[in-house]
């Protein structure tokens, strides 16, 4: 196990649903990841980002085991996914959730589900256990009473804790943050924000943390990778991708942040809001119906993700150009 | 509203208390249907006569509710046209009842919890198997099927569980189908599956005690359901056999002097409607006592 | 300043619960001028939603409602009959929710939901009423308005829906709008393009628009003034530019800080946090209800806390001297 070894290395992962439209109709192949290639070093932070339906949810799911793909490989440690036991995958890879309320099972009390994995893991005895819990919740800045507690006495941001708690109780190599803080209020985001951050630099977790809400990624992330449409058309460092973003997505993704100036009125983002249908996604470049900077070339050849200029990797036609046309 | 405040864990109990407390409902049908119970576990030892006992010098005594002065103090409820203390074949029926609606109950819960989840947690070809039984099952008339069967096969309290058990389980695999699709989605199935459990164990540990709520109305419904098909199948003579002092046999015996003694139809069938209303009003309660608090 | 099109004066909501009333707003006063868009902001729970529910008189069934005065646009709408409020809402004063999936009946084709409320409301024959669907469609940016108007909601994407919602809500012409969360369900990139259109269309048609969101990101970018809600209570309203420079009140200091910026956050700086959690508003609360939270709190918190007003209508419900400073380790 070398130091070069990515932890989770995605090797040109697909994943293709057929969808049912009605009784009588064909089904149709719906292509939630089109060929996804991304590595995460050991103690690093990717950060996913993307809208709504651009697969960033179904990736998790088949890091996590949960969905195999369609085609390519998931390999976590250098090991092939498809190829580890249940027992096994679990010890490598640990999910938290976005819904608080429908993570944690409703009729358990915290101290169970917490210590749910080390009982199927058969680690430990009884009082074991339980001390490992009681560590375990004091880490993420939960009481010891909170163990006795059912999830419906918590409140939102207390139950988010409980579930990086079952995350990490087993130490896993990698932590897989499907958008962790979505469904908190603000004030509660910035509170397992700071969590994350303050468990990332304890524990050098590795993990994949996957949001719509680039502000909140660059707090977390080493690199980010932005994904449209089951593709990433960007991929570099976070601060590069923060300050100079390449692909026009992840532009307009950055623009929409509204942060809380109130000097700077709403910002124009050039996107149009017409999103495309993912059962038929547009030839070419399936940004080039929102791109501002669309030109011929985007209608009808999809572009791979490359390099043009910094560290950065960036699928854009428009890039490439500008990139070839610069003085070098 | 109820995110606006997190409570601390000691009030839990105190809580469940207050709901069943707070429940009257609960609290009436609890009693009545402990009650029977009661009567029914100790019939021997509350009934004043043998319910199988004929005198027939004291046929068709009327209680003294109805007429005074017909009445003997012997019998408290009566007797019936053979003479037979009404009192006593009406705890010994509770026997029955009980009996059969329990049995019953399990039966087709089992046969229909285990459909219903096999079908919503695995989805697919076995779905697809599930529904068409469950379709198959629901065009099957279910007082046809048990008055056929029980023509050939005989009545008898072991037939009549086993075929009510065989056709009551659809509305439990209908129930258990829709609500295991919904706790699947759930992300907590899910962290269980990433957490490494077995399916056997997801279905145990985290979607079975989050039916619990469905299956208990369900399972009132379906006991209430085979006591109320068992008297009428005992009514039609079909049902268990005389001289079982079951409550639908005490009707279907009083109907022929049912014109001149009502009350003698009157007493079994208000003991049919009283335990079927006293198991209804118990699920409906148990499942607002044992509902998961927080968000509905 | 002209009169407000809607004035409210200490409202307050109570809805009865198991172990008590729940005090859901309280005292609560708010005026929206007409062009003038006020953000009413908070985190969940602290009332927001029910404050614009309570003002469109549509609570659920078992709270109750009491107010000094509530007045929208001459009427007043504690004594108004159910049958004028009923001619109010959807035409004087319109509606826009944060679901535009649940909020549209898929039942009915665009159209039909559309000119229903202009046919309700008797402003016009059909003829008159697809003719004004057809060009706020086409002005909120939907293209082939005429063809949407055939279609179920299920067909429109989540964006178009809710660029739908608000023809639906302009329809009739309204003096106010009341939009709750009305981008929380769509996506990012979409957000800022119907924020753009609703502060547009607000400007061009000099409406009030009563935004109720969680979001200080969106209330700095639209909100001409803002009422930051804590608790059931307004803790602190201004112009927005003067709140979010000088906030005056812990919370809204708080809220502000906690919120993540590109470029000035980083790996390894934490976000500001508020410590501790919402008290529960059974059974009423005495004195500042953020006292338990908050970094500044003395004895005479505990006494009810006076509204203090400063300049340009800007007033806070705290004790404090001075504009709150942030507690982040290099404010921007």
């Amino acid at each position: 196990m070398s130091d070069q070894q990515p932890i989770l290395e995605l090797r040109n992962v697909v994943k293709r649903y057929s969808v049912g439209r009605g009784m009588f109709a064909a089904k149709r192949p719906l292509m939630a990841v089109g060929g996804v290639s991304l590595s995460v070093p050991r103690g690093q932070v990717l950060g996913l980002v993307g809208e709504s339906g651009c697969g960033k949810s179904t990736l998790a799911k088949m890091v996590l085991g949960l969905e195999t793909p369609t085609e390519g490989e998931v390999l976590i440690d250098g090991r092939p996914i498809a190829q580890l036991g249940r027992l096994e995958r679990a010890r490598l890879v640990q999910p938290v959730f976005q819904d608080p309320y429908s993570s944690l099972n409703p009729r358990k009390t915290i101290a169970s589900i917490v210590g749910l994995p080390l009982a199927v893991h058969g680690e430990g005895t009884g009082p074991e256990r339980a001390t490992r819990v009681e560590e375990m919740l004091a880490m993420v800045g939960l009481a010891p009473r909170h163990a006795a507690a059912y999830p419906s006495q918590l409140s939102g941001g207390q139950r988010q804790r409980v579930a990086i708690a079952r995350a990490l109780i087993l130490k896993p190599q990698l932590l897989i943050c499907d958008e962790p803080t979505s469904a908190l209020d603000v004030s509660v985001q910035a509170q397992i924000l700071n969590l994350l951050m303050d468990l990332q630099s304890r524990l050098g977790l590795t993990s994949l943390f996957i949001s719509h809400n680039l502000a909140v990624v660059q707090m977390l992330a080493t690199r980010v990778a932005v994904m449209y449409l089951g593709r990433v058309v960007e991929e570099g460092p976070t601060a590069e991708v923060m300050v100079r973003a390449q692909h026009p997505y992840s532009r307009g993704l950055l623009a929409s942040v509204l942060t809380p100036d109130p000097r700077l009125g709403l910002p124009d983002t050039r996107l149009g809001s017409v999103f495309p249908d993912p059962l038929s996604p547009p030839p070419g470049c399936a940004f080039h119906p929102r791109c501002p900077l669309v030109f011929d070339r985007c209608k009808t050849e999809a572009p791979q993700l490359r390099h043009h200029q910094g560290a950065s990797r960036a699928a854009c036609h428009a890039a490439e150009r500008d990139a070839a046309m610069a003085p070098a | 509203m109820s995110d606006i405040t997190a409570t601390p864990p000691p009030m839990k109990l105190r809580k469940k208390r207050g709901r069943i407390l707070g429940n009257s409902g609960l609290i009436l049908a609890g009693t009545v249907l402990g009650l029977i119970t009661l009567m029914a576990i100790f019939a021997p030892f509350i009934a004043p006569y043998d319910p199988y006992l004929q005198t027939l010098d004291d046929r068709l005594i009327p209680p003294a509710f109805i007429d005074a002065e017909m009445a003997d103090p012997r019998y408290l409820l009566g007797t019936d046209n053979l003479g037979r203390d009404y009192l006593s074949r009406l705890i010994y029926g509770a026997r029955i009842s009980l009996l059969i609606g329990l049995l019953t109950m399990l039966v087709s819960g089992v046969i229909g919890t285990v459909l219903g989840v096999a079908a919503g947690y695995f989805g697919g070809r076995v779905d697809t198997v599930v529904s068409f039984l469950i379709t198959t099952r629901l065009s099957l008339p279910v007082v046809m099927v048990a008055l056929a069967v029980v023509a050939v096969a005989g009545g008898s309290l072991q037939v009549v569980v086993l075929v009510l058990g065989l056709l009551l389980w659809d509305r439990f695999a209908v129930v258990m189908r829709s609500a295991t699709m919904q706790l699947r989605n759930l992300e907590y199935v899910a962290a269980a599956q990433a957490v490494g459990c077995s399916t056997p164990r997801i279905l145990v540990g985290e979607i079975l005690p989050n039916l619990i709520p469905a299956l208990v109305v369900v399972a009132s419904y379906e006991m209430a359901q085979a006591i109320l098909l068992e008297a009428a199948l005992s009514f039609l003579g079909l049902g268990v056999q005389p001289p079982l002092p079951s409550w639908g046999l005490m009707v279907a015996e009083a109907k022929e002097v049912m014109l001149f003694d009502p009350w003698v139809i009157l007493l079994p069938g208000l003991a049919i409607c009283v335990l079927v209303l006293a198991i209804n009003m118990l699920g409906d309660g148990i499942r607002d006592v044992t509902a998961p608090e927080g968000r509905s | 300043m002209t009169t407000p099109v809607l004035d409210v004066k200490q409202l307050a909501v109570q809805i009865p619960v198991t172990d008590g009333i729940l005090h859901a707003v309280r005292d609560v006063t708010l005026t929206v001028a007409r062009g003038e868009t006020l953000c009413v902001v908070g985190e969940s729970g602290c009332g927001k939603s029910l404050t614009s529910l309570a003002v469109m008189g549509l609570l659920p069934g078992s709270a109750r409602r009491t107010a000094a005065h509530m007045r929208f646009a001459g009427e007043d709408l504690l004594t108004v009959t159910p049958r004028r409020l009923r001619e109010l809402r959807g035409n004087r004063m319109a509606m826009i929710f944060q679901e535009p999936m649940t909020s549209l009946n898929p039942a009915w084709t665009i159209g039909d939901q559309l000119t229903e409320p202009f046919l309700r409301h008797g402003k016009g024959n059909r003829r008159e009423a697809t003719d004004r669907a057809v060009f706020l469609l086409e002005r909120v940016g939907i293209a082939a308005a005429g063809r949407r108007l055939g279609q179920y909601p299920h067909e429109l994407s989540g964006g178009l829906r809710q660029r739908v919602m608000i023809a639906m809500a302009l329809m009739c012409g309204p003096d106010l709008i009341l939009a709750d969360e009305p981008t929380t369900a769509l996506d990012v990139t979409i957000q800022a393009e119907i924020l753009h259109l609703l502060a547009e269309l607000q400007r061009e048609f000099g409406m009030g628009l009563l935004l109720v969101t969680h979001d200080l990101g969106i209330v700095a970018r639209v909100a001409h003034r803002v009422a930051v809600m804590y608790a059931g209570e307004v803790v602190e309203s201004g112009p927005t530019v003067t709140v979010f420079d000088e906030p005056r009140h812990p919370y809204t200091r708080g809220l502000i800080d906690c919120i993540p910026i590109p470029a000035r956050s980083r790996p390894g700086v934490p976000l500001g946090t508020i410590p501790g959690l919402v008290p529960s508003l059974v059974g009423g609360i005495e004195g500042c209800a953020f006292r338990d939270r908050c970094a500044f709190a003395t004895e005479p918190c505990a006494r009810p806390v006076p509204v203090v007003t400063g300049a340009e209508g800007h007033a806070w419900r705290c004790i404090l001297p001075s504009a709150v400073p942030s507690l982040l380790e290099n404010p921007a």
